[in-house]
């Protein structure tokens, strides 16, 4: 069980990551990954700031990881998200998981991106033309987490 | 006088017009009642409402604290205010 948790501050390239990650677990049977992008929205999104907290960021994420590869009994899990400024386009979180079977595999990712997305320690603002605006949690937010119980 | 330091997370860092402070607060121990009062008197009264709000998480050195009645505030504590989380 092997987790690859990491915390950028600068633009990423998913598929760079990719290789390398299913080369290091050999014997897998399956691996699958989830990257999120910015999305230029119509009500014309120009940028995307994430910004987190040192102390609970990370190792949130780190618990995360370990969880998931426990639970969905993975080989390992590669998790990769954005802190800073974005711009549409731009890879903002990438989750991949290696197992020996696919249900395993894909469960995770899938409780990986709920999590991050809803239970992790980031807030987002987007730049519109009138300025920036935080982004709140949505309804389908907790009954996305609600799903795992 | 013991100081502490209050690190505002999401919206609450436009709320009190700061990424952080420190705060000024009386000697010993202090919870959450002594805390939203600096909050008020220190920074601004916006802040100090917003951080009343039962969505805004508490972490005291990194530990998240659902409890704010027990809260223990201690000199040299970092405590992050914590609004409804984004990520993904």
């Amino acid at each position: 069980m092997a987790c690859d948790v990491r915390l950028l501050d600068h633009m990423f390239i998913p598929g760079t990551l990719i290789g390398p990650f299913t080369q290091a677990h050999p014997g897998l049977g399956g691996v699958c990954t989830f990257v999120g992008e910015v999305r230029g929205e119509q009500g014309g999104v120009e940028a995307l700031e994430l910004m987190h907290y040192e102390l609970l960021t990370l190792p949130g994420m780190i618990e995360l990881a370990e969880t998931a590869c426990a639970r969905f009994d993975l080989m390992g899990m590669l998790m990769v998200h954005r802190v800073g400024m974005l711009r549409v386009g731009e890879p903002i979180v990438c989750v991949s998981a290696a197992a020996r079977h696919r249900r395993g595999a894909i469960d995770a990712v899938d409780y990986a991106m709920d999590h991050l997305k809803s239970a992790a320690w980031f807030w987002k603002r987007e730049k519109r033309a009138d300025g920036w605006h935080w982004i709140e949690p949505r309804a389908e937010d907790r009954s996305d987490l609600a799903r795992w119980q | 006088m013991s100081a502490i330091r209050v690190v505002y997370l999401g919206r609450l860092a436009d709320v009190a017009g700061r990424a952080e402070s420190e705060l000024v607060l009386p000697s010993g121990e202090t919870g959450w009642a002594v805390l939203v009062a600096a909050l008020e008197s220190q920074v601004n009264a916006d802040i100090a409402q917003a951080s009343r709000d039962a969505k805004v998480k508490i972490a005291i050195n990194g530990t998240v604290h659902t409890d704010r009645d027990g809260l223990q505030i201690k000199p040299g504590d970092e405590v992050a205010l914590l609004p409804p989380v984004s990520g993904g």
